[in-house]
C-alpha cells in the first residue's frame, strides 16, 4: 500500500537522520531499531503507536520525554508531534512518560565536543556522529544544554507523521478506501463520501501497521502550530495550584521527611544525638546516612523542627574550606606548562603581543564567584519501596541517571526502579544531580512499604547545592587601528563535568571544553586569538549551572573587548560588527543597535553597554541602558536581538530570553557563594538575594531566523547581561568592574 | 482547632505554632500553597486570611482568626479569577512554582487597589520572588487584570 520502508510496529527507527561518522565498533548493534517503552506499561484498551503517541478511550496522549522546568517544552515537543499527527491542540494531555533508550539525547552530548557549534568540518561531524553513537549506547535521557528542541525536531514530528500514516492506513481498509484518497482534520481521518473515523476508533487497527521508517513530513508552509505562539499546555494548572510538582505528590500512608547533611558537601557523619529529637512531637524515625541525618516525621514541618534538633559532630572535608583557599587552587592551576585545553590558536599570539608597547597593549584579571541554583522549589522526592519495586516521584533533569544511583543506594537493579518525572519548580542545572533522589531511596528502604516524601529546607538546599564553580580569568590584547589585533585568553576553574561524571560513576576524558566555551568557539575573526584552559583540582562539588562556561565567560571576554574598544578610541559595537564572521551574528548585532538606538545621544547619567555572545550555536546581541542615581544604578533596559534558526514558538522564545536576562542579573548583581570550613556562608533569600519585581528592566526581544539548524534558547539570554551591565556602567561612569558580583563594588536600585 | 479554608470548615489537631503553610499542604493536603524558603523572604506560600495577603510560611496558624483563601479557593481551572484568567492570556507563569503566591498578592492587591500604577505594584509585589524572571508578564497581567475586573463592575 505504499512505497515507504516500513518496520515492526514494536520498534521504531529514531530519527530520519544516520548516525554520521560513527566509531567502527557498535555501529551494528545501533542501527537496529529501539524498542517503544509505551508498550512495556500499557493499560487495557490503550495503543502506542509510537514511542510519543498513546491513544486510548480518552483521547490522545503525546509523550514529551524532557523535563519541564519551566522553559515550555512539553508545549513545544507537542507541537511537534501533533503539527504531523494532526490533532486539535486544545485536545493534547501530555505526559512525560517512562524512561527508555528511544528516548536518548544525542544533540547534548554532541554539544560538548570540542569544536565549536559553527565548526561544521570533517573532523568535528566526524566527533558529532561518534558522539551520538556514545549517548545511544549510554543511553542519556537528560534534560540540558539547551539541546532538547535541536534533539527532537525531526523525531518527534516524525514520530507524529507516521501514527498519522497508521490511522489513515487503518481508515483505508476499513473504509475500503485508498490511502491517498483520505485526509485528516482534527483527530479525525475523512473520506470524500462524508464518512468520518475518530482516531481513537481506529488505534487499535493502527496499531497492527507496520510503520513507515521515514514519512514525508510537512513543508514550512503548511504549519499551522510550528512558527506560531502556542498556549502553553501547562499554563492553566499553573495558574489554578492544580499543577502538580514533586513537592506535592501524595500517596496514601504518606509520611514526610527532611535531612541534614554535613555542610561542607560530601563530607562524613562523626556521630550524632537524636534524643532530643526523637521526644518530638510526630516524629517516627530517624535514620542515619551516609554524611547526615534524616528525620521521617507524620508532618514535613515537624520533621523540619526536629532535624534541627540533632546534634552534629562533623568530619573536615577533603578539600580547601574557605572561599581564599579555593580561588587559590583555582590561581594556581594557570601554569603555561599544563592547560587543560587550547582549542583555539590563530596566528601567533605571543609574537602579535610582544610586538606592541604600551599603551596599544592590555592586561586584565577578571573573578566569578561559586554560585548556587536556587530554585524556586527546593529539592526533594518521594520514594516507595514495595513488593521489590523502587517508584520514585521528583523533577529529574537526568532521571536515568537517578534510577542508576537510586538502585544502587536500595541494593536493587536499575529494572527494579520506577521513575516517575514530575513537573520542576525550576532546574537550571541542579536536576541533574540526584543526591536528594539516593537519599529519597534510602529513607524507602528505612521504611519499606510506606511512602515517603523527602522535603529540603531551603536552608539545606543552599548549603548542599553543586555550584557552579568560581572562575578566573587572564586576558591581554592588543589594537591597532581601532580594532583588536590580537587576543590571549586564559581561563581557570574547576571541571564540572568531571564533578559530575565521577558521581554517575563515568571517566571524564580528555579536555573539558565547558571551562572556556564561550571564549574559543566565538565567530570573532581576530588575526591572532588564542583560548587557553585551565582545570583546578577536584574541590567542592560543582555541577552544571544554566550556560555552563558561557555564563562567566562572556563576562570575561566581552567586558575585555569593551576596555580594548575604549584603549583603540572605537565604538565597541561597530569594533565587533567588524571582527563578526558569522552573518547571523552580524544581523543579531545590527539588530540590538537599531532596536536601542545605538550611538544615539543619551541624558546625563545615563549609559549604554553592548555585549554579544554565541551560545550553544544561538547568537545573541544584548544593550542594557541605566541610570545613575544618588542611591545606585538603575537598569532600566535591555534589548536582546536573538536568532534561534528557525522560531518553533515566538512568544515562548521571548519568555526565555526574558528569564535569561533576569536569572542573568540575579547572578551578576548579587549572586555569591562564600565558604568556611567547607559550609556556605549563604543559607537563604535574605543573604542570598535575587532580582525582585521592582528592579527588573524593560526587556525588549527581536526573534530572528536566518533558517537552516534548530536551536534551543533555555540558557542563551543568560551570558551576555552581566557584560552588557558592566559596560554600561563603564559608559556612565567611567569604572571598570572586573569582578562579579557587582554590588561589591557599585550599588543597584 | 477550627480553621475555615476556601469556605469549608476545619477541626484541626496540632501545635498552635505549626505555620499555617505546612496545616494546608501536610494536614488538609492543599499543595497549591507552595514552599519556598520558610522566612517570608520569597512570597511562594502567599495566601489571603480575611482578604489580605499573607506568608504562610511564617504564620503561625493558632493566630489565624480569620477565613484563610488559597489559590484553589481564588479560581478553579472551569471557572478563573479575573487574575487567574489575566496570567493565562499574558502566557504568565514558566517553572510557575511561585505563580500561587504572586496570584494571590497580585488578588489582594487589586482588592484593594482596582487601578494600580507601576510603583503600586512595585511596592505590593517585591516580595514575591520569581527566579524564571516573569515579571515583565507579571506587571502586564496585573494591569490586565485590574482592565478585566474593572469592566465586569462597570
Amino acid at each position: 500500500m505504499s512505497k515507504l520502508a516500513t518496520i515492526a510496529r514494536r520498534s521504531f527507527l529514531i530519527g530520519s537522520a544516520a548516525v554520521v561518522g560513527g566509531v567502527a565498533f557498535g555501529v551494528y548493534k545501533l542501527r537496529q531499531t529501539e524498542a517503544n517503552p509505551l508498550l512495556d506499561e500499557l493499560p487495557p484498551g490503550a495503543t502506542a503507536l509510537t514511542p510519543y503517541v498513546r491513544i486510548d478511550g480518552q483521547g490522545v496522549t503525546l509523550i514529551t520525554p524532557r523535563a519541564e522546568m519551566g522553559q515550555g517544552i512539553h508545549t513545544t515537543l507537542a507541537a511537534l508531534v501533533a503539527e504531523e499527527l494532526d490533532v486539535a491542540w486544545d485536545s493534547i494531555r501530555v505526559e512525560h512518560g517512562p524512561l527508555g533508550a528511544a528516548y536518548y539525547n544525542r544533540a547534548l552530548v554532541e554539544h560538548n565536543i570540542p569544536f565549536s557549534d559553527l565548526d561544521h568540518s570533517v573532523a568535528a561531524q566526524a566527533m558529532r556522529g561518534a558522539m551520538g553513537v556514545t549517548a545511544r549506547l549510554l543511553p542519556m535521557q537528560i534534560t540540558g544544554g539547551s539541546s532538547n528542541v535541536a534533539d527532537l525536531f525531526d523525531r518527534m514530528r516524525v514520530a507524529g507523521a507516521a501514527a498519522r500514516f497508521a490511522l489513515v492506513a487503518a481508515a483505508a481498509q476499513k473504509l475500503g478506501l485508498p490511502a491517498d484518497q483520505l485526509k485528516t482534520d482534527n483527530g479525525y481521518v475523512l473520506a470524500p463520501d462524508g464518512r468520518s473515523l475518530s482516531y481513537l476508533e481506529l488505534a487499535p487497527a493502527a496499531a497492527q501497521i507496520d510503520l513507515p521508517v521515514s514519512p514525508p513530513l510537512k513543508a514550512r508552509e503548511q504549519w499551522r502550530y510550528l512558527g506560531q505562539s502556542m498556549p502553553r499546555l501547562d499554563m492553566v494548572a499553573k495558574c489554578t495550584g492544580t499543577a502538580t510538582f514533586g513537592i506535592d505528590v501524595r500517596l496514601p500512608e504518606m509520611v514526610f521527611a527532611t535531612v541534614r547533611m554535613n555542610p561542607a558537601k560530601g563530607a562524613a557523619l562523626v556521630k550524632f544525638d537524636a534524643t532530643a529529637a526523637q521526644a518530638m512531637r510526630g516524629v517516627l524515625k530517624v535514620v542515619e546516612l551516609p554524611g547526615g541525618v534524616a528525620v521521617i516525621a507524620n508532618n514535613t514541618w515537624r520533621a523540619f523542627q526536629a532535624v534541627q534538633a540533632v546534634q552534629c559532630d562533623w568530619a573536615e572535608p577533603g578539600y580547601p574550606g574557605s572561599t581564599a583557599a579555593m580561588m587559590e587552587s583555582i590561581v594556581a592551576s594557570m601554569t603555561e606548562t599544563k592547560p587543560d585545553s587550547r582549542l583555539r590558536d590563530d596566528g601567533n599570539v605571543d609574537q602579535a603581543l610582544a610586538g606592541g608597547t604600551e599603551p596599544t597593549v592590555l592586561e586584565a584579571e577578571y573573578r566569578v564567584p561559586f554560585l548556587a541554583h536556587a530554585t524556586m522549589e527546593p529539592m526533594n522526592a518521594v520514594a516507595l519501596l514495595k513488593d521489590g519495586q523502587l517508584d520514585i516521584w521528583a523533577g529529574l533533569q537526568n532521571p536515568t541517571g537517578a534510577r542508576d544511583l537510586a538502585a544502587k543506594a536500595a541494593g536493587l537493579d536499575p529494572s527494579q526502579v520506577h521513575v516517575h518525572v514530575t513537573l520542576m519548580g525550576g532546574g537550571f542545572g541542579r536536576r541533574l544531580e540526584a543526591d536528594y533522589v539516593v537519599q529519597a531511596a534510602q529513607l524507602a528502604v528505612a521504611m519499606a512499604g510506606q511512602p515517603v516524601k523527602l522535603t529540603w529546607r531551603r536552608e539545606e538546599d543552599m548549603a548542599q547545592d553543586f555550584y557552579r564553580p568560581a572562575a578566573v580569568a587572564r586576558l591581554r590584547g592588543a589594537t591597532a587601528d581601532k580594532q583588536i589585533r590580537a587576543l590571549d585568553v586564559q581561563v581557570a576553574s574547576l571541571s564540572v563535568v568531571e564533578s559530575n561524571l565521577g558521581r554517575l560513576g563515568l571517566p571524564a576524558l580528555g579536555p573539558d571544553a565547558k571551562i572556556i566555551e564561550g571564549v574559543y568557539d566565538q565567530p570573532y575573526g581576530i588575526a591572532h586569538y588564542r583560548a587557553t584552559a585551565y582545570r583546578a583540582p577536584a574541590g567542592r562539588p560543582v555541577s552544571y549551572t544554566r550556560s555552563v562556561g558561557n555564563s562567566y565567560n562572556a563576562f570575561f571576554i566581552e567586558s575585555f573587548i569593551d576596555e580594548l574598544a575604549a584603549q583603540a578610541g572605537a565604538d565597541p559595537l561597530a569594533m565587533r560588527l567588524a571582527l563578526l564572521t558569522h552573518e547571523p551574528s552580524r544581523q543579531v548585532l545590527s539588530a540590538v543597535a537599531a532596536m536601542s538606538g545605538w550611538g544615539q545621544p543619551l541624558a546625563a547619567g545615563r549609559g549604554r553597554g553592548v555585549a554579544f555572545h554565541l551560545c550553544r550555536g544561538v547568537p545573541v546581541a544584548q544593550v542594557v541602558e541605566i541610570a545613575t542615581t544618588k542611591e545606585g544604578v538603575k537598569i532600566d533596559k535591555v534589548f536582546v536581538a536573538v536568532d534561534v534558526g528557525t522560531a518553533l514558538d515566538p512568544r515562548n522564545i521571548e519568555a526565555q530570553q526574558q528569564s535569561g536576562v533576569i536569572f542573568g542579573l540575579s547572578a551578576a548583581l548579587y549572586g555569591e557563594i562564600g565558604f568556611a570550613q567547607g559550609a556556605a556562608e549563604q543559607s537563604n533569600f535574605h543573604d542570598y538575594p535575587v532580582l525582585r519585581l521592582q528592579q527588573a528592566p524593560q526587556i525588549v526581544v527581536k526573534v530572528l531566523e536566518s533558517g537552516g539548524h534548530i536551536r534551543g534558547v533555555g540558557e542563551t539570554g543568560v551570558p551576555p547581561v552581566a557584560p552588557a551591565l558592566a559596560n554600561a556602567i563603564f559608559q556612565a561612569t567611567g569604572k571598570r568592574i572586573r569582578e562579579l558580583p557587582l554590588r561589591k563594588h557599585m550599588a543597584f536600585v | 482547632m477550627k480553621l475555615t479554608v476556601n469556605g469549608k470548615p476545619h477541626e484541626i489537631d496540632v501545635e498552635p505554632e505549626m505555620p499555617l503553610l505546612w496545616v494546608l499542604r501536610d494536614e488538609l493536603n492543599l499543595p497549591g500553597t507552595k514552599f519556598g524558603c520558610g522566612m517570608a523572604q520569597c512570597g511562594a506560600c502567599t495566601v489571603h486570611v480575611d482578604g489580605t495577603a499573607v506568608r504562610s510560611c511564617v504564620t503561625p496558624v493558632g493566630s489565624v482568626t480569620g477565613a484563610v483563601t488559597t489559590v484553589e479557593g481564588l479560581g478553579t481551572p472551569a471557572t478563573l479569577h479575573a487574575v487567574q484568567a489575566a496570567w493565562v492570556e499574558h502566557q504568565v507563569a514558566q517553572c510557575g512554582y511561585c505563580q500561587s503566591g504572586q496570584i494571590m498578592g497580585a488578588a489582594a492587591l487589586l482588592q484593594k487597589n482596582p487601578a494600580p500604577t507601576d510603583a503600586d505594584i512595585d511596592a505590593a509585589m517585591s516580595g514575591n520572588l520569581c527566579r524564571c524572571g516573569a515579571y515583565p508578564r507579571i506587571r502586564a497581567a496585573i494591569h490586565g487584570a485590574a482592565r478585566r475586573i474593572q469592566g465586569v463592575s462597570a
